[in-house]
């Protein structure tokens, strides 16, 4: 069963190739199959909730020697927020791609790929699995992030495909030397088999992959790719790399190092500070930023800084709250690149000299920005209040005083930065760029894609429920935190009984 | 491109030899060397000397399809093996072994999953087929780009206002 978001994907992107000259048909098995991934992503989070764990072993051969699926809590809350995001991002780029990039240049079956190796990432039970469903990811993001070709995507993308070259080499390096010191690449026996090494080896293993996925997160100081290469995609593609990505380096992250190098007693000293520095390099990088795309750009950095405070914490609550945390940005840092994207499609520029005027062309966008930018600072009642005070809460319990003065001067910072959008392009005189190319007078109000908007108000309101349900929400993120904290339920799902770890 | 008149009469004859032993390749992989994924590299170097003999015309006219239809063909016996056996109550992937004695050939294994193995050949010599009509009308004629990336003409004023058609 868990195997379908994996499987169906691909099957309709096999269909989706073979229909390339039927439009039609090409947009109709997108929808559907991003659709019947939410489905299924919702039944398996049901059925994961209540099991702990669901286990799949592909072609029968049992675990630790064939290919182990396995959806528990935290990875079925991914799923299912990925799989939410890709239909919406999808119905947005129905409305914003031209023919040329969605049909001749195959948007269609790329993006199912890129679906297919988001839900392997997150389902895999070994690490060698990882890599292939990070490389499938990956992949379909490189043609994804250079569709159409321009000069600008073409310098960005050789960027984004060098570092994550090196990034995937290192990582296929990383499970050799594991699996030259443990004999195994499955993750339930890598749990067991690691706590036996030397400390000093099982230690060099963790920073090797920390540094991995690291780069993928885009943590400090490996974050230099990100900003600079996002930008340059689509507006959906960019806004989906931004929501989703990222945050598949920092669910991996977090998997990791929970069920194969928990620290042994306390917090992480080293996650900690990297977190800090994360977040305060991301939202002074942003501060300092003149485009919209770029500005939300760093703030990724810098949120992915609180999601690795959580981590680095390493209590039920620390990781209950970065769990709740990846939810709530996911939501909300794709619904501001949809904002900004529809800015930008409507009015010819994302550059901030170059806009304003929209809260008065367009009072909907001012909106959908405002409650989404809100939720991104933490202000109350948005989710984003919600997941920062409970790390702050537990950060503070922890007595860790300096993470936590450096996450709430960070919040401040953001405000700030999202103010400057909100100067920059929704008030003061409207401009309009296109206006100026064309020569012609354009009307006030903006003209504004039905499809797109569409979209980006599910999100918005998506996000709004989110910090609505704060408390059901929140006590799954728990039940999520309490398998990663105790990786028995995980190791005996997949291994059997009978096993068991070292504390 | 010009073609070379030795370079494609030994391809003439190199090329079916190349392709029996990709397909030998396939069906070996099980229990040896070899399988899907390698024997469709294969194949995929017999094209690429077809390619070098005798240009894109040359592959077209083996290979009478468009290379999305290659490809998606093979990616979805691949992936229909693998449901088919998730339809019958077992695990994704799990294959079936049918054992057949003919008479002389002593015996013969049929592993369903051949079928998958077959789907990776097909994805593979599709995608080689993609970068040499891509890249490969290329280099044919360096005057046209290569058609993925062509973009439609944009007409647009310059600073001083006058009409400028962009390509």
């Amino acid at each position: 069963m868990i195997v379908l978001p994996i499987a169906v994907p691909l099957v309709a992107a096999a269909l989706s190739l073979l229909l390339s000259r039927w439009r039609t048909a090409q947009r109709a098995i997108s929808v559907l199959t991003c659709v019947a991934v939410v489905v299924l992503a919702t039944v398996i989070l049901f059925e994961a909730d209540a099991n702990t764990a669901i286990v799949s072993q592909l072609g029968g051969w049992p675990a630790p020697f064939g290919i182990t699926l396995i959806a528990d809590r935290f990875a079925a809350i991914m799923l299912l927020i990925s799989s939410i995001m890709t239909v919406v991002v999808l119905v947005y780029a129905l409305g914003q791609l031209d023919d040329e990039r969605e049909f001749r240049l195959h948007f269609h079956p790329v993006y199912l790929v890129l679906s297919a190796g988001i839900s392997a990432s997150f389902l895999t039970g070994d690490l060698f699995n990882l890599f292939v469903a990070f490389e499938v990811m990956l992949i379909a993001s490189y043609v994804l992030i250079t569709l159409g070709a321009t000069r600008g995507q073409i310098r960005a993308g050789m960027t984004y495909v060098v570092i994550n070259l090196l990034a995937s080499t290192l990582f296929v390096a990383a499970v050799a030397f594991i699996y030259a010191a443990t004999g195994t690449v499955n993750m339930a026996q890598l749990a067991i088999r690691l706590a036996e090494l030397p400390d000093g080896l099982r230690t060099a293993l963790g920073y090797l992959l920390l540094v991995v996925f690291g780069v993928k997160a885009g943590i400090f100081p490996l974050f230099f790719w990100l900003p600079d290469s996002y930008p340059a995609a689509p507006a959906p593609v960019t806004a989906l790399f931004a929501g989703l990505l990222t945050k598949v380096g920092v669910y991996t992250l977090i998997r990791t190092q929970t069920l194969l190098f928990p620290p042994g007693g306390g917090s992480s000293q080293v996650i900690l500070i990297i977190a800090g520095a994360t977040m305060l390099i991301g939202v002074l990088g942003a501060i300092a930023q003149n485009d919209i795309k770029r500005i939300l750009s760093f703030h990724i950095i810098s949120q992915i800084g609180y999601m690795i405070f959580g981590l680095g914490l390493f209590t039920l609550a620390g990781i209950a709250g970065a769990v709740y945390y990846i939810v709530h940005h996911i939501v909300v840092k794709t619904s501001l690149f949809l904002v900004g994207g529809m800015i930008e499609t409507a009015s010819g520029s994302g550059t901030l000299r170059n806009l304003g005027g929209v809260a008065r062309r367009a009072p909907v966008l001012g909106l959908l920005f405002l409650t989404a930018a809100f939720s991104l600072a933490g202000l109350p009642p948005f989710s984003g209040f919600v997941a920062k005070l409970a790390l702050i809460q537990e950060g503070l319990d922890l007595q860790r005083g300096g993470i936590v003065a450096v996450s709430l001067l960070v919040s401040l910072l953001t405000l700030f930065s999202m103010t400057k959008i909100w100067g920059g392009a929704f008030w003061g005189k409207p401009q309009d760029v296109k206006g100026v190319i064309d020569g012609t007078e354009r009307p006030l109000t903006m003209k504004l894609n039905p499809l797109m908007l569409g979209a980006t108000t599910v999100l918005v309101g998506l996000s709004v429920v989110i910090s609505v349900a704060a408390t059901p929400l929140y006590a799954l993120s728990e039940r999520a935190a309490e398998t990663l904290v105790d990786r028995q339920p995980y190791i005996e799902a997949v291994l059997g009984p009978d096993q068991v770890a070292l504390p | 491109m010009r073609s070379s008149l030795i370079l494609d009469t030994v391809t003439r004859g190199a090329f079916p030899l190349v392709l029996v032993f990709s397909l030998y390749l396939l069906f070996v992989g099980h229990n040896a060397p070899g399988g899907g994924f390698v024997g469709g590299l294969t194949a995929g170097a017999a094209f690429v000397l077809l390619y070098a003999g005798g240009g894109i015309q040359r592959v077209h006219e083996v290979v009478p399809m468009r290379y999305e239809n290659v490809l998606g063909a093979g990616l979805l016996l691949a992936g229909v093996t693998g449901l088919g056996s998730l339809v019958l109550g077992e695990p994704f992937l799990s294959s079936a072994i049918v054992k057949w004695h003919p008479p002389l050939l002593g015996e013969i294994k049929l592993v369903t999953v051949l079928f998958f193995d077959i789907g990776v050949y097909v994805i593979v010599v599709g995608m080689v087929i993609a970068l040499l009509t891509v890249l490969g009308a290329y280099g044919d004629d360096p005057d046209r780009m290569p058609s993925m990336v062509d973009r439609p003409a944009t007409t647009r004023r310059d600073r001083r206002g006058i009409r400028r058609t962009r390509q």
